[in-house]
């Protein structure tokens, strides 16, 4: 066998997972690695922070399917990945992060640019490997997308010291990989979907919540079926939303903290929830205490540790949710599912009492103006991605979703910063798409330099920025639980249009709904990135709203 | 206290990953011991934990969700061998006491491992019952040092949980 390099072995093993783009930045520690790539016909996107590499490499995944890929060198290149790969982490999405590190003799010592980033990304990964043998490269790099992209996914490390990167060896590279603490083919066990179908059966008022594990496994088809079969409606939470086409009569939109009235509503009401690859985070759930207390709760999820980590269920079915739902929806047909009408006509009684008002100010900018008029320009598969905070929770509220992997948030960490460099990776992934980054000025202002990214690599995704001139969400929840003591909120921002220009992007700032249609409509034909910032009011807040630490049944801001 | 019975990868950071779960998410390690099995690529590790049930099921979840973790088994209190090594440094002020202490090490069936002029060294083995009576006899002397090594296990009977693991 031929002898080659540990950088080349792998490249060679990225190749044959069927890596098409690195997000990275180089650096002393991955020079070799580099190196190689200069031959290499894997395209390799130059970010202007590991953050944003992290960042744009979730948002590849999120929008593929796939794993995304990402680069950085060792020290403050690996340390800046952190953000990122915790972000992936929390919202279950597959990320591979390759660093460089040290030699090997030099691990330990304090040397110049070395960090543990095994040690400090042991929590926020779902494995991370560190090869001391080019040999060992192949075999690590399948395993890594493996346990990235399998069982519930979540990100994987490898750190290779520079001088495993460099050794020469003959080393071969296996077909299939074989980890004996890690098997994530779980066989359903018949028992507890019986009793799922038992309940289900004999449901008044079923209600789902869909989480992001529906995605992960594809489920959507069997969502759909199970819902229009039960006659149940489907509410989201903020990472599931895109899982249940929120223009179908069934949809409830997302549940939760900003949850939609008519999901906080039916799901308090509900005698049995079906919750699918929901790990009833308390953003979802209000004080878990109190959520549904009176109703029978049955749980999917391919993590067993999701299991009643959070809240007691009655029954619990681990394994892939597709095929859970498939053996659901099997067992249901044998027995038939009597006609629910009074479920059904309370559902749509609830939907229609809280159905939206106000469409008819058309010239002014509320941001869920703003939000509805976006949907109305862009086409059903468009991509949005969000920032954090009330423009995160504005589009999860006003922005409806019609197809899976076209609304990518962070949901569980919280990122600010993660949607712009989102929307790059999701752009390189499905480039026939408009991708449009709904934005914060605050949010925007962490990762903005990576419009110089998407300049220089011809990335022409949209910033839509609703600028209030603060660090918005947290202002309102001063302005509704300290006394409107604005501590640290206002913000001096730059002039986003001339900012936009200067990178060699283009800019608009928008007065009113027929200027912001024009300046999507352009942008949206445009090869060069965008931003539109549209000015809204700082008083602004996201209503309805479950105070933090209370129930569903104490929303506020609802009529 | 729960008893959690564990095969790992015997290779570098496996403890700390381990013991980083706990700590992440607020587990409590009461004793933990870790050592090579049989096999020189698995070690056992034998963990105890203060809690109820649910979060003994949970510790075990979140241990079965780590790869380097290949088998979890909780052990049930009547079903399991348990044995904890102590090393008991004591000391002797006359012969009187020396004469007393080697009366229950014998009675404890231990060993008196080392003598010096003003102390001494038992050695004792046994369940962690055991070990807490003896060193409440001994404490009026004048413990020195103490050096316990946390519980390990096995459950009783022909079932391991090595061989699972082997067939995979
Ligand atoms: C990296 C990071 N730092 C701080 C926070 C806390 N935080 C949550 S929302 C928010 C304000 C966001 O402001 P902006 O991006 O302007 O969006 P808006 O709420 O005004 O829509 C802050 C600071 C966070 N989520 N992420």
């Amino acid at each position: 066998m031929e002898e080659i390099s540990g950088a080349e072995a792998l490249l060679e093993a990225l190749r044959r997972e069927k890596v098409d783009t690195i997000f990275g930045i180089p650096g002393g520690a991955i020079l070799p690695v580099y190196d190689e790539l200069y031959d290499s016909d894997i395209r390799h996107i130059l970010c202007r922070h590991e953050q944003s590499a992290a960042h744009m490499a979730d948002g590849y995944a999120r929008a593929s399917g796939k794993p995304g890929v990402c680069f950085a060198t060792s020290g403050p290149g690996a340390s800046n990945l952190v953000t990122g790969i915790a972000t992936a982490y929390m919202d279950s999405s597959p990320l591979v992060a390759v660093t460089g590190q040290v030699p090997k003799a030099m691990i330990g010592k304090d040397s110049f640019q070395e960090i543990d980033i095994i040690g400090i990304t042991t929590p926020i990964t779902k494995h991370n490997f560190q090869p001391m043998r080019a040999a060992e490269i192949p075999r690590i790099v399948k395993a890594a997308f493996y346990i990235a992209a399998t069982g519930r996914p979540g990100p994987v490390l490898i750190d290779i010291p520079k001088d495993v990167q460099t050794e020469k060896d003959s080393i071969a590279f296996p077909n299939e990989v074989k980890l004996r603490g890690y098997n994530p083919h779980i066989p359903l066990r018949m028992d507890e979907v019986k009793r799922a179908v038992r309940l289900l059966y004999e449901s008044k008022k079923p209600v789902i919540l869909a989480g992001g594990g529906v995605k992960s496994s594809n489920a959507f088809s069997e969502l759909h079926e199970l819902s229009e079969m039960l006659q149940a409606p489907v509410a989201t939470t903020l990472m599931g939303k895109g899982a249940f086409p929120e223009n179908h009569p069934l949809s409830l939109g997302i549940v939760g903290m900003h949850g939609t009235p008519e999901a906080n509503r039916l799901t308090i009401e509900a005698d049995v929830i079906l919750a699918i690859g929901i790990r009833f985070s308390d953003r979802t759930t209000g004080n878990v205490e109190e959520f549904c207390v009176d109703s029978k709760i049955i749980h999917i999820d391919i993590d067993e540790a999701e299991i009643e980590k959070n809240r007691y269920v009655d029954v619990a079915i681990i394994g892939d949710a597709k095929e859970a739902l498939k053996t659901i929806i099997e067992g249901l047909r044998s027995i038939g599912i009597a006609e629910k009408k009074e479920w059904r006509e309370r559902i749509l009684a609830i939907k229609e009492h809280y159905k939206e008002r106000n469409m008819d100010e058309h010239f002014k900018l509320t941001p869920p103006l703003v939000l509805k008029t976006l949907r109305r320009v862009l086409p059903e598969d468009a991509i949005i991605t969000t920032e954090v905070g009330q423009n995160q929770m504005w589009a999860a509220l006003h922005f409806k979703v019609f197809k899976p992997r076209t609304f990518i948030s962070s949901g569980g960490l919280g990122t600010m910063g993660f949607g712009f460099p989102a929307a790059i990776g999701a752009k390189v992934a499905v480039p026939d798409v408009p991708v449009v980054d709904v934005a914060g000025d605050g949010s925007f202002c962490m990762t903005e330099n990576s419009l110089s990214t998407a300049v220089a690599e011809k990335v022409p995704v949209i910033v839509l920025i609703l600028n209030n001139e603060r660090l918005g969400m947290v202002a309102q929840w001063q302005r509704l639980f300290y006394g409107r003591r604005y501590s640290a909120v206002e913000l001096r921002n730059p002039d986003f249009v001339k900012l936009a220009e200067s990178y060699g992007a283009q800019g608009w700032r928008v007065a009113d709904i027929n200027e912001l249609e024009n300046a999507l409509s352009q942008a949206l034909v445009s090869e060069i990135p965008s931003v539109i910032d549209v000015p809204i009011s700082p008083e602004e807040d996201v209503m309805p709203m479950v105070p933090p630490g209370k129930g569903l049944a104490e929303t506020m801001g609802v009529t | 206290m729960t008893l959690i019975s564990t095969i790992v990868e015997h290779k570098p950071g496996v403890l700390f990953r381990v013991s980083n779960m706990f700590r992440r998410r607020g587990f409590n390690i009461e004793s933990i011991s870790v050592g090579p099995t049989e096999h020189p690529d698995l070690a056992r590790m034998t963990i105890m934990i203060r809690g109820d049930e649910k979060l003994a099921g949970q510790v075990v979840k979140q241990l079965r969700k780590l790869i380097d973790v290949i088998s979890v088994q909780l052990l049930e209190e009547e079903q399991t061998v348990q044995r904890e090594l102590a090393l008991v440094k004591i000391r002797v002020e006359n012969p009187e006491i020396r004469r007393e202490i080697m009366d229950y090490t014998n009675i404890f069936r231990g060993r008196i491992v080392d003598v010096a002029p003003n102390s001494l060294i038992v050695e004792i083995t046994g369940t962690p019952d055991k070990m807490d009576a003896f060193i409440n006899l001994i404490r009026r002397f004048g413990i020195l040092e103490l050096s316990r090594t946390g519980i390990t296990a096995l459950s009783r009977g022909e079932a391991t949980i090595i061989k699972t693991v082997r067939a995979v």
